[in-house]
Order: structure tokens, then sequence, then C-alpha cells
């Protein structure tokens, strides 16, 4: 189609008579290039150094000694120690058992260790380790690697030494001595008795001394309940594993509630055994991890929330019937389940926790226990505020800090940063030269937990150790040590530890407690003192709201913030969202209508969104990019911390907003109001379809009455071809001579979909164990993630999955057909969510291969899909041919490259690199090797000690990291494994089982209680 | 060939018959022959006649001390210190307060007979022992030469007089033709017309064409397939470290130094320490190690080097903590993309390190030996078999699998030692 359009390129070009168009359209070069001038001189031509000749002479010469160079090998030297360590052998891993604590996280853990530097965090198997890792946990090894990390003390921003420091610091505490003034040293939650102890010598040296706890992301009103009823500031433990009803009103008990680490006895409960399984309703207003795993999820603002927790304790305790249906459905089941029920919740209120803890004690619940309560938050946001007034009031004088970063993480931190003039000294010990670092009088360069020794007890059956695993990298000191020396106590840190810890050993000792990493005994049984619950519960149930409900909560990946500068878990898609690189707030799809918000796709597959201006009180939080959430509840707005931080992070990772600034009175629970921004918003998202689309051969799905009364072939049919005109099971039919694979290994991966909380940590450590590279933000809007396992998850389009089959199976004719499956494509407003990680399945017939046309892909005996990179040309066939689109393409290099500015791009952040492991250069293509590295090691010491392979010793990177149980790895030749019974079990099926690739990783159909 | 046997043991029993001459020269009284292998066994660990070692130099010590002192001191130095000896606490003190082990098992005449092997005069010329075996080696070298060029100097010299014969027919023919009359046809043999000649037969232009073409490609694929491999790769170290006298001449244990091999995917470069383990003791090599490249002060100044390094002081027989580790240059480099692990075929596989390494024993400098290309690898593997002996991990695998192949030997191939996926990941 001609155009008539006349497109021009300035204001001039519009005048016909302008002589500058004329010249321009002329000349491309406008200046003349003045060859001429210097060929034609010949007097600067002789008198030039260089003639043409030599020009030439030179290019020449240089290129043959630049091609003679490249044939020579590089000389590689090869230093040994002067004097080697017994324990390390060059090429043989230690493990360390140590524990995480920052605060926010905190795992009994083991770091493997390569020539001295930790590379990567398993978990602690010992019976009575506390909470697996999660994605942050394993992800912290990088952290410890990171670039930008303050790396000595700092006063006043100059570069000083800690004699300095502490000549300082001591002064200004004598001062304060003698003068009255308060000192007050804030800290997060250490749970860390020695720390503790102290603490309080320094107390006791310098009374006017006071100890503040405060937690960025805080659970004040959690332990104020617990407090108010037990006596003791912690919070109730659960195990989910004996629970057979589990009501959750808010709580992401499978995310990062009360410090996480339930979902390995949540998981257990999940699996059915013996026709059972528990009974798991999530009521809460952001779709959460708990919600997505729920079997009845009820949205709900969190007015609503309250006044149902309201009905549910007056259920339970008078038996008064609820108005709502669904909610005395709930108030029916927890009361049927007796001791068997318990009920958990997230909102930030004292009285709904106090409410909560009184129907639990009122059931007898067994999966209640308050003895074992748990100790990793103390915070106390009244202490907090009342320091800030303090500070404000000029009544401090001097502010020691510890893992800390008010003036990033208050709501009110400009009242914070303008109140740190008016102290004398702020000392603040931090990794980082971060917001609150960077205006202290002296910022202390802290080392990181795998550089120090500690204690912590986690709950209080738990007492942990903390050791080091590498020399401090740079010129830090820890806390305790500081506080040692500020005391005038000149025993090292390490030895005070040692004898201080010597009456919490039970038994132990001290070598065997730091061999373990913890000592487990029996807590002491404590008993509830009867709090006001009838005014507690009253109060709730005259709940309101008004405005949205804004709920504020933590991501899988980045949590409070700490880590924000680990590029892992920037890159870490959310398991719910599935975007990366960015926070953004959350609204339900009715909102967005009423409200003018948009999200829609772009033609390179990217996911756009607008953006929002949200209002809490005064302040103001200004674009902040919104995502329509499916199961957000009507009238609320979730929006994730940790994001927003400028300070002490790489360019590329100061990426989202603050939402700390609207987390007035450490409340994650706020009024909001929100209105529509200018502009538009580019996510980083890795799933563009949303929905499942009735594709119930993907993710087989089935409810537990179904489950336990019909027959296997009913909810997990085989699919049919046609064989000869007959109909035949898919997985008889093969176009391809079967290889005999009964002999030596045969590998294969287990996938419960039932146990799988979509949690995320497997990602994470398959990253740290295969050097899986980092892409960035614009790479990954372009689908370029790396990420060798992925965990997809899908929504249904009908209030169900199987409501979606019904619906595709009913379509009929071309045209209905059509309008059905674009509905189809739209997420239900409550939709059930499903999850499901997938890697290469390692086919056994695999499509990859046969289309490879320079064999770099090919088949082991053992059921592994290799990948020889170096054979590998880039032709990207595999991947187009790969039915379940596992196979990641490297277009750049990704390391020792400076636009792909993450820890491959810096010495430091290379030494997290697995030696074992191949780094991948552009124009490769990589996938999941089934951590054959891992395989061939396991093999390789069994052959060394002359004995067969153990039960259930082979392991990969993700099964190892899998606290729920819901990956196992294993040699299904050996029937003693694990997967060998799986491989059995009748719930197995595998991904596009009618395509006949045989696969190598099974899944099993998800089970939902629907009683 | 007889005859150069001869010549070898002639040479053998010169050289015995000198060793015997120099030991029977020195040899002049009986105790001292017996003190010397008393010395051997009880006090070389830590004493050398001369030059300090754990413990001072031993020779003349009789002039130094009383001979009943000695006893004492010998048979229980540690209780002649504790009683306050003066003389005692002084020797104690001067050697590091390093206490020597108490020797009650000597009786008074053996001691003597120590003494008088400690007081042997010092010797004077030691040149001419090893000069010995040296011309012996040079005769050893000849023997297979020799014959071989015999047969190719008879070989030319017939080759020789063939051509002068023919060139003598030739003329004499001509000459006969001449004499004759007879007008011998002169041929235009000049270079222009011969190759005007070839360059008319396409034929012969055709085939050379093909000739040069494929044997340009056959150099080109040679000298392209060893871009990358270092056989032969012989760089100096930083410290002339001899394999040769190590594994071969003392035939130490590879394993002994290089001992991440039995458990490791690294044969580790030893640390310094394990040097130090017998150096601590070596510090010069015996005049016999010499030799006329290398002579006793360049080694001693080699294991000078490793002093340095570890930061050992000689003479005061103590570490000094000065450390500088030494920046070997590594020989044998796998690229990256290639997982070789020296457990799996040191102690699962029992294979030699000489299989791979070539004969180090016999290595003056250390060199690459094996191309360690991929197809040097796979060659072995589907040659070797897997030594399945004694190992349970094996049992299962084995029996299957010979059942499957009919076979009571697997290769490591058999056993999937060709995939990829063994090694690249």
């Amino acid at each position: 189609m001609a155009s008539n359009k006349k497109y021009w390129k300035s204001v001039e070009e519009l005048n016909e008579n302008s002589s500058i168009v004329e010249t321009l359209r002329n000349n491309e070069f406008v200046e003349p290039i003045p060859v001429d001038q210097f060929l034609g001189d010949k007097e600067s031509l002789s008198s030039s150094s260089t003639t043409r000749r030599d020009f030439l002479k030179y290019v020449g010469f240089s290129t043959a000694a630049a091609s003679l160079a490249a044939c020579e090998g590089p000389v590689v030297k090869s230093i040994p120690y002067v004097v080697q360590p017994e324990e390390i052998i060059p090429g043989v891993a230690d493990y360390y058992a140590t524990t995480m604590a920052d605060g926010f996280d905190f795992a009994n853990i083991l770091i493997k260790t390569r020539e001295g530097r930790p590379i990567k965090v398993e978990n602690n198997n010992l019976e009575g380790a506390k909470t697996g890792a999660n994605a942050r946990v394993h992800a912290s090894v990088l952290s410890l690697y990171d670039s930008l990390r303050l790396k000595q003390p700092k006063i006043a921003g100059k570069d000083a030494t800690w004699a300095d420091v502490n000549t300082k610091v001591k002064a200004s505490l004598e001062e304060a001595k003698a003068k009255g003034g308060n000192v007050v040293v804030l800290t997060n939650t250490m749970a860390s008795p020695s720390t503790d102890a102290l603490i309080a010598s320094l107390v006791a040296k310098y009374p006017t001394t006071k100890h503040v706890v405060y937690d960025a992301v805080s659970e004040s009103n959690a332990l104020d309940a617990f407090q108010a009823v037990y006596g003791v500031r912690a919070l109730a433990n659960y195990d989910f594993s004996k629970a057979d009803v589990i009501v959750s009103v808010g709580a992401d008990f499978l995310g990062d509630w009360q410090g996480g680490g339930f979902d390995a006895g949540y998981a257990q409960g999940r699996i059915p055994k013996n026709g059972m399984m528990s009974k798991h309703i999530q009521i809460e207003s952001n779709m959460s991890l708990a919600g997505a795993n729920a079997d009845v999820r009820i949205p709900m603002t969190v007015a609503q929330q309250k006044q149902a927790l309201a009905d549910l304790y007056y259920a339970v305790l008078s038996g008064a019937q609820p108005k709502n249906a669904q909610i005395a459905k709930v108030a029916k089941q927890l009361k049927d389940a007796k001791n068997k029920g318990v009920v958990v919740t997230g909102l930030d209120d004292v009285n709904a926790q106090l409410v909560v803890l009184a129907i639990n004690i009122a059931l007898q619940s067994e999966a209640f226990n308050p003895s074992d309560a748990i100790l990793t938050r103390k915070g106390d946001a009244k202490a907090v505020a009342q320091l800030v007034a303090d500070m404000k009031a000029g009544k401090v004088h001097t502010l020691i800090m510890n893992g800390v970063n008010p003036a990033y993480t208050l709501a009110n931190s400009k009242d914070f940063v303008a109140a740190l003039k008016s102290v004398k000294l702020s000392v603040a010990f931090s990794m980082k030269e971060d917001e609150t670092s960077s205006l202290t009088t002296i910022a202390a360069a802290a080392p990181h937990y795998l550089e120090s020794w500690g204690d912590v007890t986690i709950t209080r059956s738990n007492y942990s150790i903390i050791q080091p695993t590498i020399r401090p990298l740079f010129n830090t000191k820890q806390f305790q040590e500081a506080l040692l020396t500020w005391t005038d106590n000149t025993v090292a840190y390490y030895d005070f530890l040692k004898s201080f810890s010597a009456t919490s050993l039970a038994g132990k000792s001290w070598n065997q407690a730091v061999h373990d990493g913890f000592v487990a005994s029996v807590a002491s049984p404590l008993t509830a003192v009867s709090a006001d619950y009838a005014s507690a519960a009253s109060a709730l149930a005259q709940a309101k709201s008004s405005n949205f409900d804004l709920v504020l909560y933590s991501k899988v990946g980045m949590g409070d913030g700490q880590q924000a500068n680990n590029p892992w878990l920037q890159e870490f898609p959310d398991p719910i969202t599935r975007v990366s690189w960015d926070n953004y707030v959350t609204m339900s799809k009715a909102d967005a209508e009423a409200n003018g918000f948009k999200n829609w796709n772009v033609a390179n597959g990217g996911l756009n969104g607008s953006y929002a201006t949200i209002k809490v009180g005064n302040t103001t939080l200004e674009n902040v990019p919104v995502i329509i959430q499916p199961g957000q509840a009507k009238g609320t707005l979730g929006l994730a911390f940790g994001y927003g931080k400028k300070l002490g992070l790489k360019e590329e990772m100061q990426v989202g907003v603050n939402a700390y600034a609207l987390y007035a009175n450490l409340n994650s629970n706020q009024s909001a109001t929100i209105t529509v921004a200018e502009g538009e918003h580019e996510f980083a998202c890795v799933q563009l379809q949303k929905t499942l689309m009735g594709r119930g051969d993907i993710i087989k799905e089935t409810t537990l009455e179904v489950f336990n009364t019909k027959d296997a072939k009913v909810w997990n049919p085989v699919p049919m071809v046609s064989l000869d005109h007959k109909p035949t099971a898919a997985t008889e039919v093969d176009l391809w001579d079967s290889f005999d694979r009964s002999v030596g290994h045969h590998f294969n991966l287990s996938i419960d979909l039932n146990a799988c909380t979509g949690c995320g940590a497997c990602v994470i450590a398959c990253h740290a164990e295969n050097n899986v590279p980092v892409v960035g933000k614009a790479e990954v809007r372009r689908s370029r993630d790396m990420h060798w396992l992925r965990i997809d998850r899908y929504y249904s389009s009908k209030e169900t999955f199987a409501g979606d089959v019904e619906l595709k199976e009913s379509a009929s004719g071309l045209l209905n057909s059509i309008d059905t499956f674009t509905g189809m494509e739209d997420p239900s407003e409550n939709p059930q969510v499903a999850f499901q990680p997938v890697m290469c399945q390692h086919c056994n017939h695999a499509p990859c291969e046969t289309v490879c046309p320079v064999a770099a892909t090919s088949h082991g005996r053992e059921g592994q899909n290799h990948m020889a990179y170096n054979r590998c040309v880039g032709t990207r066939y595999c991947a187009n041919n790969c039915p379940y689109k596992v196979r990641r393409f490297n277009w750049f290099l990704y390391n020792k490259n400076s636009e792909f500015d993450y820890h491959m791009n810096d010495d430091l952040g290379r030494m997290v690199i697995n030696p074992d492991v191949n780094v991948r250069s552009r124009g490769v293509m990589e996938k999941c090797s089934m951590c054959i590295q891992m395989t061939q090691a396991v093999k390789l010491k069994a052959k060394r000690e002359g004995r067969p392979v153990g039960k259930d010793e082979f392991q990969t990177a993700c099964s190892a990291a899998c606290t729920s149980g819901a990956m196992k790895f294993g040699d299904i030749n050996d029937s003693e494994s694990d997967v060998a019974k799986l491989v059995e079990s009748d719930r197995m099926y595998h991904l596009l089982e009618h395509i006949g690739t045989k696969p190598n990783v099974m899944y099993h159909v998800k089970v939902r209680n629907d009683k | 060939m007889k005859k150069v046997g001869n010549h070898k043991s002639f040479s053998k029993i010169f050289f015995s018959l000198a060793l015997v001459l120099v030991t029977s020269l020195s040899a002049f009284s009986q105790d001292a022959a017996k003190g010397k292998e008393l010395f051997n066994t009880n006090c070389a660990a830590c004493h050398k006649l001369d030059g300090k070692a754990t413990g001072p130099a031993l020779r003349n010590v009789e002039s130094k001390y009383d001979k009943e002192w000695l006893y004492k001191w010998i048979k229980n130095s540690g209780e002649l210190i504790k009683s306050g000896d003066a003389q005692a606490v002084k020797v104690f003190e001067e050697n590091n307060k390093v206490p020597m082990t108490a020797f009650p098992q000597l009786s008074n005449e053996d001691i003597d007979n120590i003494i008088a092997y400690t007081s042997e005069p010092a010797p004077l010329a030691p040149a001419a022992t090893p000069g010995a075996p040296v011309v012996a080696g040079d005769a050893a070298a000849d023997d297979s030469g020799v014959s071989n060029n015999v047969i190719l100097g008879v070989l030319s010299l017939v080759m020789m007089m063939l051509v002068v014969m023919l060139f003598l027919v030739n003329n004499m023919l001509t000459k006969i033709a001449s004499a004759k009359g007879l007008e011998v046809e002169q041929k235009d043999r000049s270079v222009a017309n011969v190759f005007r000649a070839y360059a008319k037969n396409q034929f012969l232009v055709i085939v050379t064409v093909i000739l040069l073409l494929l044997t340009s490609a056959y150099f080109a694929y040679g000298w392209m397939m060893q871009i990358g491999v270092d056989q032969g790769y012989e760089p100096i170290q930083p410290i002339h470290y001899s394999h040769k006298i190590h594994a071969g001449d003392n035939a130490i244990d590879c394993k002994y130094c290089h001992s991440a091999a039995r458990v490791s995917k690294h044969s580790n470069i030893p640390s310094l320490n394990v040097c130090m383990n017998c150096h601590k003791n070596i510090s010069e090599v015996a005049e016999t190690t010499a030799t006329p490249e290398y002579s006793k002060a360049f080694y001693d100044g080699e294991i000078q080097k490793l002093y340095d390094a570890v930061g050992w002081d000689k003479s005061l027989q103590k570490y000094t903590g000065k450390t500088k580790p030494v920046k070997w240059v590594r020989i044998h480099n796998l690229p990256d993309h290639v997982y070789f692990n020296h457990s799996q075929h040191v102690t699962v596989a029992g294979v030699e390190c000489q299989t791979c390494h070539g004969p180090v024993q016999e290595m003056e400098i250390m060199r690459q030996h094996s191309p360690l290309t991929m197809g040097w690898c796979i060659n072995c593997h589907r040659e070797t078999n897997v030594k399945v002996e004694d190992n349970a991990y094996y049992k299962k695998i084995h029996e299957e699998l010979s059942k499957k192949y009919g076979v009571s030997q697997l290769t490591a191939a058999q056993m999937g030692g060709l995939e990829c996926g063994k090694c690249h990941y």
C-alpha cells in the first residue's frame, strides 16, 4: 500500500528553499574529508614518520605476530601450599556444619568448601536440625563474595583502623557514663545467648545502656500476644504434619511467616497415605504460597479476615454458628478435627494473634507447640518507636547498631536520619555501606556469617553453633569482638563462646557440637496463663476497612532485602507472579478494571503494566508498577518488602520501590488509596501463559474422593494412540528399538506435585551447583533466562482445574472452540493454583538428540541426556525440538563481560563457581545435566571404597535442597531405593506421555482434599 | 653383538675392581668398617660427618670431647643433661635443645668403632668414581648404534660403487661408439625443453597437482592437529627438581609426594612441608649424584632454593617463618571442559602413573609424555580392562555386563567409558 505520508527529520526540512537541506540531501559528508590536503602536500607526507609502506609493513608484521602468538599455549602457574593444612586436599570438598543467622533467616546448614572457599549451602540432615535452607539461605553463599562489601572500618567516611574505632567508641561510652547520657544498642534479632551476655556486661559497665531489638519485618504483635499468654517473648511453633485440618487466616506459613521453615512438616501431611491427607483452608487477601497450595482458598479483605477469625473463635469456644456459610463450613471442619485441627494467622494485630492462641489451646491442637517456641523474632515495635522519639529529643548520646538498616527499613526513616544528627556518636556494624552506615559516625565493617563464630537458639529446644568456613576476606570484626573490647575483656570471642556454651551443650562435647552444628534438647513445658481472649475477639469482630487494605509481605526471593545485591535472588522469579527483578503492587482484576490499571504483553512477549501512586496516611509511594493478581481479594493490595534499595548495590540491582516507606508503626496491614500514574512499566516475567488451558495431562489432578474410590485408570489415565487401528497405550508404542537399561545404574528423578510447595530452594541450589549464569532484567524480559530448573505456576480459568477440563471437552465446533480457548486464557478471580518444577526430562528417546547435527547431545546408558558443550555449534535445533522447552542458549558471554556485571564479572564473585562444572561460553546450548558431576562423584567414592552404592546415596542439587520431600532422586535399578518404589506408584506419570519421549523424570498426580 | 657384550662386562669388572680398591684402601682398620655400618643405621638420620644437620658434624668428634663423656652422652644424653653436666647442657643448648635419642644398646666397643669411623680423614679426590659409570654409559649407548651405522655405511658404499660403475660403463660405451664411428643422437636436454614437454603432458600435470594438493593437505592437517597439543612440553621450573633422582635413583613412590592422586581429581604438586620430610636432613646431594651436566654444587643450590622457599635455616636448623611459595609451571593442562579424576585411574583402576606420564623415573626434567588428546584417552578406554577384582562396587554390574556381551573381561568402553557426559560436564 502506497503511502502519501511525508517523513521529515527536522523542522528545517519543511522549508523547501533551505540551502542547508539542499546540501544535506546531496552530500553524505558535508565537510570534505581532507584526503587531498594530506596526500597532495608532499612535504608533510615525507616528513611523516610513518610512510604508507611502513604502515603496511607494520600491519602485516603485527598480524603475523598475533597469529603466531595465538598458537602458543599460555603458561599456567601452579602454586602449592608451603604447609598444607591436613584437612584440605586440592580437588576434594570439605563440609562444615554451621548456622545461618542474619536476623531474618535462621537455619542449620552444611557448607561445602573447595580449596578453602565456601561454594554451596546444603541442608543439615541430622535429626533435630531446624528449618531447612530456603532460597535465600542457599543464595547467601554468594553474598559472602559481594564485591560491594564494606572492606574496612570507616570513621566519618574515611578509612580507619579498628584501634581508632575502639578508642572513639570507648571515649564516647565513658563520656555517656560520666554525663549520664543514654547509650542504645540497636540490633536485629540475634537469638544469641552469648551476645546477650556480652550486651549485659556492657550494660553492667555502662549502666545507662539499653538494648533495643528491631526486626525490619516485624512480628511484634504476635510476640506481644505470645508473651501475654506464656510470659516468654517468642512465637508459637507448629508441626503441620500432625494436623488434619489446617486453617490459615492470612498466614503465609509456606513463605516467610514467623521465620518460615514449616514446609517440611506440612508436605508430610499432604502426601495421601492410606486414603488420608490433611485439609488446608486458606483465608487471605494476597495470593501467597500457602494460598496457592491450599485445598480451599477464600479471598478476603483484612477486616473480613478479622471477623472470620472472631467467628471461628466463637464457633470453637461457644459453638455459635458463623453467619458466613463458607466460614461456617470451616468452623465445622475445625471442630470435627478436634485436636487434629490447627489455626494460624498472619494478621498483624495483637487481638488476632491472641484469639488464635485461644483457639489452638481450646482445640488442644497437637500441631500447636508453644513449648518449643521460636526465638528468631524478638523485635519490639514500641521500643523502636520510643527510640526514634528519644533520638529526636536529643536523649540518645551513643547509638550502637548491628545488623540493622533503619534508614532504609523504617517508615519514618526521614525522622531517624534527622535525629541521627543529634546523636553524639553512632556506630553501625554492617556488611555494606548502606543507607544507615553511610550516615553514622563509624561504619564498622562486619563479617559475613560464614566468616564468624557465634551461637543461636532457633527454638527453645535448639542451641546452634555458627562456625566460620573461611578466613575473613576483609578487615572486618564481629560485633561480639567489639563488645568484648569495649568491656575491657581481653578474651577472644571464640574462647568466650566456648566457655559460655558449656552449659548449653546438653552433654555434647564442644567439638561434637561444632561438628553437628547444633545441640538438640527437650524444651521445658510452658503453661498458658489466661488472657482476655473475649475482648480480643469482640474487638476483632468489629473490624472495618476503609479504602484499600494494603498487605505488605516479603517475597520468597528477596525477603527483607538484606541480600538485595545478590544477583541469584534478583533473578529468582517470584513463585506466584513469575516476575523477577521487581516488586510491584498486586491487585484484583475487578479493582484494576474499576480504577483503570492494565497489564498487557508487547510484541517481544514482554509484560507491561501501568504505574500506580499509593498513599498511606501522609506517605506517598510513587511509580509503583501494577500486577493484576488472580486470587487477590477485592479491595486489597499487596506489596513486597526488600526492593527500592539504592546504597551498597550495583546499578543493575537497584530495582523496585521501597515498601518500607508504607510500613507505618511496623504494621503490615495498612489502609491505602491508589491512583493511576503516568507511564508504563516493563516487567521481566518468565511465564506469559498464565492458565493450564485444560491440558489435564500436563498437571494431572484429582480429588481425594476420586483418588480413594476410583481406579488409577480414571484419575491417572495413560494416553492412548492408534496402532494398527487399535487403541494402544502411548507408553507401549515405540519408534525406536528399546535399549536395555536394566544393567548398572538408571537414574530417575521423582517429583511429587502434592509435596511441592513451589518454594524455589531447588532453583537457587541448581544455580549454585551448576554455575548457571545471571543474565539480567533486560534479557529475562526477552525470555532468555538461563534457569536450568523452572517452577511453572498454572492458574485455572474456572474455579478449579477440573472445571477447565470440562469446559474444554464440551467445546464443539471451530468457532465455539476458539471462543472457549480465548476465554480460558484468563485466569479465574479465585483460581486453583498448581506448581510444577520442570527441568530437562532426560528422555530415553530424546527429540533433541536426533536433530543435533554435530552429536553434541547424546544419551548415556545411565539415563542422562548428556550435553558436550565444546561440541555444540549453537544451531539451537535441539531447543526447537524439545517439547518441554528446557534447553537454554548462551546468547552472550555471561562471564568476564562488563555488559553482564553480575558475580561472574568480578574476581570475588567468581569464587563461588563450582570447579567441577564447566562455565559455558557464548553460542552454546546448556541444560540440566541431572547433576552428573554429583552422581559420578558418588560412584567414584563407592568404587574407591570397594562397596556398592548405598541406599539413596545418589542426589542432585535440587533433590538435596528439597526439604518438603517433593523431589527424590536415585537409581531405579536398585530395588531398595525410594525412586524404585516411586516409579511403581499408581500416582506416577510422565510429562506429555503421549509423545513417547520416555522421560527419566516422573511426576506424581496432585491430589486435592475436597472434603 | 657378542663383542659389544664383552666390552660391557669388561667395563663392569673394571668398575667394581676400582670400587673394591678404593674401599679397601680406606679400610685401614677393621673396626672403622663396622663403625660405618653402625653410624649409618643409628646416627646418619641426624648427623653428618661434615656439616651440621639436626645434630652437629661428627668428624673428629673424639678430639673435642673426652671419650668417657661421649660414652655417657651417647647412651643417655637426657640423663646427663638432667644431672647438670655443664658440657652436656652446653651441647644441648647449642643444638636448638633438640634431645638426642638414647642408645643404651650400644656397647663401648661399638662406640669405639663409630669413633674410629668418624675419625677417618675426609676423602680428597672423589672425582674418579663418578667418571667410571659415565664411560660405561657411553659404551652402552654405542652398542645399538654401531650395527645400524655399519649396515648403512656398507649400503651407501655399495650404492656409490654402483653409481661409479654405471658412469664408467657409460663412458666406455660412448668411447666405443665414437671409435666405431657411430653417431650418438644428441637430444636437447635443456631444462626449458624438459619443462615444456612436461607442461604439454596434461596427465602428468594433473597427477602432480593432485599429489601436491594431497601432500599439502596432509601437512596442513598434521600441523593443525598439533595446535594445543603440548606433547613434550618441558618448561624450565623455578627449582630444578629431578624426578630421575627421586623416583628413579631413590625409588620413592610417586604417591608419596603426589598423595592426592589417590583420593582426588588432582594429583597435587606436593606442598613444601612434604619435601622437608626428607630434605630436613638432606641438605646436599651425594658426590655420586652429580653428572657432567649438573654438578653437585648445582644440585645443592637447588636444595637451597627449597630452603629459601620454605623458610628453613640450614645452619640454625630452624624454620624462620619467612616463606615464599614456589610458582611451578604447570605441565599437564587439560582444557576446562574435560573432567579428569586421578583417583579413578590410580586407586580404582590401579593404572601405573607411567602409563600416561611416561618414564618419569628417567626424566631429569619433567615433560609431558602423552599428547593428552581425546583420541588418546578414548584409545586407552577401548583397550583397557576394568579392574573389577576385589571391588564390591563392580560385582553386580560386571556379572550382568559380561553375560550381556559374552566376555569375562570388560573394557572401560563397555562399562560406559566412552559416553560424552562421563568426562564433559
